[in-house]
């Protein structure tokens, strides 16, 4: 039997294709599960497909769409079986490798000492993140830079990304706040995972081409009934995944966007913005890069324990910035300022990369649906000092 | 481009310092310094676990129960492990700071943030502005400064705060005065008539103040608005602005690049900072709400 | 003696750039003086005919407040220029001037410059040009006093 062949004799290499049937598929969702993976990925709930603990792929929401706009967000039945016809919810995975509420040390007060306990780094789960997007990839290899390659690193995010096992798809269909080609970000997954899937759905064959990504990949890939990948197949993804690129639902022109914004601190789309924007933190919420946390010191009612959390916190809260009593961005046309100025611009100066991912998602769940493609355009098109050819240049 | 499959990475312990942990310190001392500013001077718990710093960086001092703030180191870097933390009350934190007494336990996280950077020192003038209470992350340069006083030339500190009864370390100015070769100008916002020194805003001395600006160094410490005008006029005498320095200050919760609250155009003032050179935040410095 | 003002008046930043016979006419109408600590330079209303080139000292801009009894608000030292009042009408003091210690300084004839002033324009310009400079450094030095930097909202 051919695939009984291919799972016993063939090496995987990284970066070989394969195709594994749509029902082998649950095979290899129960590979991860016995070697102690909590499975993490796309469930229905409350009317959004959001991200959660599978127990087996029957879990994962199969016929839905999403249709997605400004502060717009609904879920739609699909005719097709296709389980990952939709782009990206509420959640990001930084829910998981960044919990919004993260215990950092306990400390015990003992006569005139003190003891300090640190968390157990293992009381976090094995995760395996099943349906990451290409954006997605791309956000945890941002958040990465935040907290593994600086100075200091976290030891908690640490410890659950080199546990974390990574399966990407490939999207199918662009969202309608989705611009991640803009942003250099997708729609194909190109590193940073361990499998990467692209959906097919063909003349009744319902299937995935795989594309091997690392060891680990390659570990649960042979425990899972799979063929070599040939020529059609590896076509019928590509021309999927380049429709995608081009019905993406918004742009953003990314060329000397950083030496633009600086040039604008005063531009007056800042109050045209400040007059829709609420500060009501869902884009902060909702983006998968953003990282700004809050600490909480808190102790019993006897005063001898005391715990420290972090706590996720926004830039558009008020006393985000507080010093010597007041807040340096007191205003709202300040605060949205620094978030859009930090994602596109000081975000570059700061970690190399843009901080934007393109997933259209602080779009989808504005409630006065701010696009953030649609500010930057604004400026760029009067933008104070017009710069000269060497301005210009690609995103870095 | 290919690897072959291999057995799986085995996982290994977490060997990483968790930057979030405080070490335990014990207040030796509690000075009170002016009628809202106070030092807290403190020692390491165990000998092998406190830890040094260069002058113009920061800790974070923990009140246990009651939460963590960060603040400028204020004692000699070549007396250690003893700490010194002075600090004005403006908060919760500080407040419960204020009551705690010699013997009690604080935890200590750092040192956090960048430096003066004192070999711009030699061979060169020094001028230093400080501000009310920004003489306190100065005065750690101060000390290595006269610790090494032959290898700069003139040493000019021009100090200025509201009133003389908000002047700090005003004995050891006076010691200084004395013993080294050092120029000490001082000067009040506002003054009782029994006041026979400078009446006026620190930034009226730089111009007469008796440095070489074509070979000075800078550093200027105090409330942004008089760092502002003092690099002004720092920089009108014709000090250079790669050789002009100040230390920012912003909101901080972790004070290790992890929390953003401290973010300053696009620089972290906890990492970046929060000295910087003038250069740097240039740009910045001033405008409305960054 | 006169003359030997001249080069003290040359080397002086504040009358950098003042043309030869300038220089001659204001040396013309100075002279050195000297206070003792708590010597008044003079009192609010008093005529300003004067202005000073202070040395070495210090004088303390002062004012009369009925329970606060005298209040400084600034002080002028070695170098600095000490008072306006003289080139504007009314032509009087806006404020007392003490010494805080033994001052010498040089004091020019503000009543002959005016008029001086009057009869030649270029020597005018030169004047008000300086003194405007001194003006709005006060004013930029008083601003920054005003905001009261130090407090707890600094």
């Amino acid at each position: 039997m051919q695939t009984l062949r291919a799972m016993a004799a063939e090496p995987l290499h990284v970066g070989d294709s394969f195709v594994v049937e749509r029902e082998h598929l649950e095979q290899l969702l129960q590979a991860l599960i016995r070697r102690g993976y909590e499975v993490v990925g796309p469930t229905l709930r409350e009317g959004a497909i959001v991200y959660d603990h599978l127990t087996s792929t029957e879990d994962v929401p199969s016929g839905w769409t999403d249709e997605q706009a400004g502060g717009k967000y609904r879920l739609k039945r699909h005719q097709d079986h296709a389980l990952f016809g939709y782009v990206v919810g509420p959640h990001s995975w930084k829910r998981y490798l960044y919990p919004p509420l993260q215990r950092l040390w306990q400390a015990a007060r003992n006569g005139k000492g003190l003891r300090i306990l640190p968390e157990e780094e293992r009381s976090s789960p094995k995760y395996a993140f099943f349906g990451v997007r290409a954006c997605e990839l791309n956000a945890i290899a941002i958040q990465d830079k935040v907290f593994l390659d600086g100075q200091f690193v976290d030891p908690g995010y640490k410890a659950r990304r080199e546990n974390l096992f990574l399966l990407a798809v490939n999207c199918g269909l662009a969202g309608g706040n989705c611009f991640c080609a803009s942003m250099n970000s997708g729609p194909k997954a190109t590193s940073g995972f361990d499998l990467a899937l692209t959906e097919l759905l063909q003349d009744g064959r319902h299937y995935f081409l795989v594309e091997l990504g690392s060891a680990r990949g390659a570990e649960i890939l042979a425990v899972v009934p799979h063929q070599p990948a040939n020529e059609a197949d590896k076509q019928h993804a590509e021309r999927i995944l380049d429709d995608t690129t081009q019905h993406m639902g918004h742009q953003l022109d990314t060329r000397g966007i950083k030496e633009l914004l600086y040039r604008n601190y005063e531009h007056p789309q800042w109050d045209n913005v400040t007059e829709r924007c609420l500060s009501c933190a869902n884009c902060t919420m909702v983006c998968p890069t953003c990282f700004c946390t809050t600490v909480e010191d808190v102790t019993d009612l006897t005063g001898e324990h005391a715990e420290r959390w972090r706590r996720w916190d926004s830039c558009f809260t008020v006393d985000f910035s507080y010093i010597h009593g007041g807040s340096v961005r007191a205003t709202s046309r300040s605060r949205y300022r620094q978030w859009m100025m930090h994602k596109l611009a000081t975000w570059i100066d700061q970690f190399g990369v843009s901080g934007c991912v393109g997933c259209g998602r602080c779009i989808t769940w504005c409630p006065v649906g701010i696009d953030i493609t649609v500010e930057a355009g604004a400026i760029r098109e009067s933008d104070s000092v017009k710069a000269s050819a060497d301005d210009s240049k690609d995103s870095p | 481009m290919a690897t072959m499959l291999e057995q799986a990475e085995v996982v290994t312990a977490g060997l990483v310092p968790d930057p979030m942990l405080p070490v335990p310190y014990r207040i030796q001392r509690v000075k009170q310094e002016t009628d809202d500013t106070f030092t807290l001077e403190i020692l390491p718990e165990d000998s092998s676990k406190g830890f040094s710093f260069a002058p113009g960086q920061f800790n974070m001092l923990y009140v246990f129960g009651v939460g963590e703030v960060p603040i400028s180191v204020s004692s000699d870097p070549d007396d250690l492990p003893l700490l010194k933390h002075t600090t004005r009350v403006v908060g919760t934190v500080t407040k419960a700071m204020r009551q705690l007494k010699r013997g009690e336990i604080m935890g200590i996280r750092g040192p956090f943030g960048s430096h003066w950077p004192l070999e711009e020192a030699t061979g060169r003038d020094v001028v230093i502005v400080a501000g009310g209470i920004g003489l306190a992350p100065l005065r750690p340069a101060l000390y290595r400064l006269m610790a090494e006083r032959e290898k700069s030339r003139k040493i000019v500190l021009l100090y200025g705060t509201r009133t003389p009864e908000d002047m700090l370390y005003r004995h050891e100015l006076e010691q200084w005065r004395g013993k080294f070769d050092l120029e000490i100008q001082i000067t009040v916002d506002r003054a009782a008539s029994t006041w026979r020194g400078n009446v006026g805003v620190v930034t009226t001395m730089i111009p007469r103040a008796p440095f070489d600006p074509s070979n000075t160094f800078a550093m200027v410490c105090g409330p942004e608005v008089m760092m502002r005008f003092a690099v002004m006029e720092i920089l009108r005498r014709g000090v250079a602005a790669e050789r002009t320095y100040l230390s920012a200050e912003r909101n901080m919760k972790c004070g290790v690049g992890f929390c953003g609250h401290c973010q300053y155009g696009p620089t972290f003032v906890c990492k970046d900072g929060p000295v910087f050179a003038f250069p740097r935040i240039a740009a910045i410095l001033g405008k409305s709400e960054i | 003696m006169i003359q030997t003002l001249e080069p003290i008046l040359r080397e002086h930043p504040f009358f950098h750039g003042m043309e030869e016979q300038h220089i001659r006419l204001i040396a013309g109408c100075s002279k050195n003086v000297r206070f003792e600590t708590g010597h008044v330079i003079f009192h609010e209303r008093d005529p300003a005919d004067h202005f000073y080139l202070i040395r070495e000292g210090l004088v303390a801009v002062q004012f009369v407040i009925p329970h606060d009894g005298l209040t400084t608000v600034q002080t002028v030292g070695g170098d600095e220029v000490l008072g306006w009042s003289w080139l504007f009408p009314p032509y009087r003091w806006h404020f007392d001037a003490r010494a805080q210690q033994p001052t010498h300084a040089l004091a020019f004839d503000g009543k002959c410059l005016r008029a001086k002033c009057e009869e030649d324009h270029d020597l005018g310009y030169e004047i008000y040009k300086r003194f405007m400079q001194i003006v709005t450094e006060r004013l930029e030095a008083t601003r920054l006093q005003l905001l009261d930097m130090y407090g707890n909202h600094a």
